[in-house]
């Protein structure tokens, strides 16, 4: 009740002010206490409409949420002490890579041991409209923005828009980041076909829309990149990279799924300066994951094929194709094991390269895995190289999502 | 005539569209439908019997969270590994964090187990914000309930008195089996048990069973054999006779401890759905509650 016990304060005191003027003014009676009548009137109108403010609030401060019940404990933001810039501090990974390579194989320059990347990442919520995540990435070949990019996650008529330096969206294996292959080398189809070693990493952006239908989930995604990668090199602000992709996925149980997807992407060629080239990929994915023994087992396989056309000179083109399948099975709560399959094209000339791989890996936590994979590659050049490859992959900081 | 009204009625359609509820696990949805009825549609990503720390952010999740009026989350990181990418990917400005359709259920109840002091992954896969697996204190469940009436009747103002009423019945209920429970578990209070993973402080708390072990030596890390054979002599120790287990872990070696200690491997639901019986809130504390006291009296004979 004190704002009220105020509210009389202080307009007895401004009546109190006012009063000798008025009655200086108004010699009148009547008309004075006509005039105390209508303040009298007035404050009471102002009275009410405090109480019934004031019972609201009581009313809403009943209806709120208790309070934390006796014994809770809700933690505070750590960092809430030390000031606001380290409270929306951005979620901090560094992920380590260490590789190695035993055996002959003259036609790869993957040395005997190496830290062949870190990773670090920062991620985090820009405002209520988007979030932005960078990944820089130190390699023996230098430092690079692997990613950096703004999502747009409350645009209408659902989209979902990507802007700055991204993997681009063809096919399942080139929008992985290294650490999380179920393999210590990118498939020889990619490889040859759509970016090496790194894959295709670009400036642009990527806008993807949810196509609503009764059978499954369908994302249509269009990109258009600045055209700096392996594949696709522009020379001139006209010439774009643009690439379409269409997925589709269905659970066909509880504990299965299939997830199929096509490619295509257009751009000026990076290995034939001054012409055009394309590629087109279709990829399939079939997961296995029994709920109840979702920690011990699964089984995933995955197929790619990858078509490319690059013109040599005027009028000459060249039409290469690969593909690769694989199946990775996880026998034990931290052991998997897997084999792939490998053939490829290349992209300029008629040579064909083909392979097979069989991995075993072990998952010591969430944060780190040891890997062996025996890889045997048989070139177009009539060599053949029998390899032992090694990785060690380890992360500290914040907690990312399980790769699916 | 018939066609005439049925045409009518396709083209208004219904008077008033149920809140889409999506809630994270199957315990949130059993409370959010007890306390929404027939005024809202409610979906559970994860099912009461997998691991909810590993669930696949699988796009039909995604088709689910982008037509969400509400998203309820355990959170406390529960979720941490499959839920953000979900959310980004949702398109749905409603349910991103922070929004006004985003609710986290954790915001009022009691959280055990908040860790103090340095924090590093060389104590297992913990979570900074305490261990998220509260909703396993009726207590909590109820005060989930009332967080969950509050933000639908903001959601749905119209609705208020229904979600009010609804609450009240579930808190009238919830009420009496507590002190059915309670009347259950009181024999055994003090009783000593070894659970696999750190899903059940607050179950245990609130029935009073004391956790002197476990069988993962750090949380999320697997059982190994130095701390089995630790965990054995403890047990003896202690005379521990029983080992609850959720039905996503191996039994093996639990089982192999109690034949060293004798006693039980006991399966308990660890979240709705999680046994057959466990088809609600209320349902699932009834058969975890009736499954405990079974076994105590197998194993201590009171």
């Amino acid at each position: 009740m004190q704002p009220i016990r105020l509210l009389y304060v202080c307009l007895v005191t401004a009546f109190c002010l006012t009063a000798p003027a008025v009655a200086s003014a108004q010699d009148d009676p009547q008309a004075l206490r006509k005039e105390v009548d209508q303040l009298k009137a007035d404050f009471e109108t102002l009275r009410q409409g405090y109480a019934e403010r004031l019972a609201a609030l009581e009313a809403r401060l009943a209806a709120m949420p208790a309070a934390a019940p006796e014994g809770a404990q809700v933690p505070q933001a750590p960092a809430a002490a030390a000031g606001s810039s380290k409270v929306f501090n951005p979620d901090i990974s560094v992920i380590g890579n260490f590789a190695g390579a035993a055996g002959d194989n003259p036609l790869s320059d993957q040395p005997a041991l190496s830290l062949s990347e870190v990773e670090a990442a920062f991620q985090a919520v820009v405002d209520p409209y988007a979030r932005a995540d960078f990944f820089l990435s130190a390699s023996p070949e230098g430092l690079e923005v692997e990613e950096a990019n703004i999502t747009f996650t409350s645009l209408p008529a659902g989209l979902l828009l990507k802007v700055g330096k991204m993997r681009a969206q063809f096919g399942k294996v080139n929008a992985m980041h290294t650490h999380i292959l179920p393999w210590t080398d990118r498939p020889l189809v990619l490889h040859n076909l759509f970016g090496g070693d790194e894959g295709v990493s670009d400036s642009g952006a990527s806008l993807s829309k949810l196509i609503p239908n009764r059978f499954m989930f369908l994302d249509a995604i269009g990109e258009v990149y600045l055209g700096a990668s392996d594949v696709f090199h522009s020379e001139a602000r006209s010439e774009l990279n643009y690439l379409g992709r269409l997925r589709g996925y269905r659970d066909l149980t509880e504990g299965t799924n299939l997830d199929l997807g096509v490619s295509f992407a257009h751009g000026p060629s990076a290995l034939s300066p001054g012409f055009d080239a394309q590629r087109i990929g279709m990829d399939a994915t079939f997961r296995y994951r029994p709920l109840r023994r979702a920690i011990y087992r699964q089984l995933v396989g995955r197929a790619e094929g990858v078509w490319s056309r690059e013109e040599l000179v005027s009028g000459l083109q060249q039409h290469s194709s690969g593909f690769y399948g694989s199946v990775d099975y996880q026998f034990a709560r931290r052991w998997f094991a897997g084999v792939r399959g490998d053939r490829s094209g290349r992209p300029l000339d008629d040579l064909h390269d083909s392979g097979g791989s069989l991995s075993l890996t072990f998952r010591p936590s969430e944060f780190s895995l040891i890997r062996g994979q025996y890889r045997r590659t048989h070139y177009g050049e009539d060599v053949t190289a029998d390899e032992l490859l090694f990785q060690l992959n380890f992360s500290i900081g914040a907690h990312g999502a399980h790769p699916f | 005539m018939l066609l005439t009204s049925a045409l009518i009625g396709l083209a208004v359609g219904p008077c008033q569209a149920a809140v889409r509820v999506v809630a994270t696990t199957e315990d949130l949805a059993s409370l959010a439908r007890e306390v929404g009825g027939d005024k809202v549609t409610v979906v559970g990503l994860a099912k009461g019997y997998q691991d909810p720390h590993f669930v696949d952010p699988k796009p039909s999740f995604i088709l689910e969270v982008s037509r969400a009026d509400l998203l309820i989350v355990v959170g406390r990181e529960l979720e941490i590994g499959w839920l953000p990418p979900l959310i980004t990917s949702s398109r749905n400005s409603k349910i991103q964090v922070g929004g006004n359709g985003y609710l986290d259920a954790s915001a009022n109840v009691k959280i055990l187990e908040i860790p103090t002091g340095q924090i590093t992954r060389a104590m297992g896969d913990v979570h900074p914000q305490g261990n998220p697996h509260y909703w396993l204190d009726p207590a909590n469940g109820r005060r989930i309930a009332q967080t969950i009436k509050d933000k639908l009747s903001q959601l749905s103002p119209a609705d208020r008195a229904y979600f009010d009423q609804r609450y009240a019945d579930f808190d009238k209920r919830l009420a009496a089996a507590e002190s059915r429970w309670d009347a259950a578990m009181a024999p055994y209070k003090g009783t000593k048990v070894v659970t696999y993973h750190r899903s059940w402080p607050n179950f245990m708390e609130r029935f009073g069973l004391n956790v002197m072990g476990y069988v993962e030596p750090k949380p999320g890390i697997p059982p190994t054999t130095s701390h089995t054979v630790d965990l054995i002599d403890e047990m003896k120790k202690g005379a521990v006779k029983l080992i609850v287990v959720e039905p996503y872990f191996d039994l093996k070696t639990p089982q192999a401890i109690t034949k060293q200690t004798g006693g039980e491997v006991l399966v308990l639901a660890p979240s709705v759905g999680g046994s057959k019986e466990a088809t609600d809130y209320i349902g699932l504390f009834d058969y975890d509650v009736s499954t405990v006291v079974a076994a105590l009296k197998r194993t201590t004979g009171k």
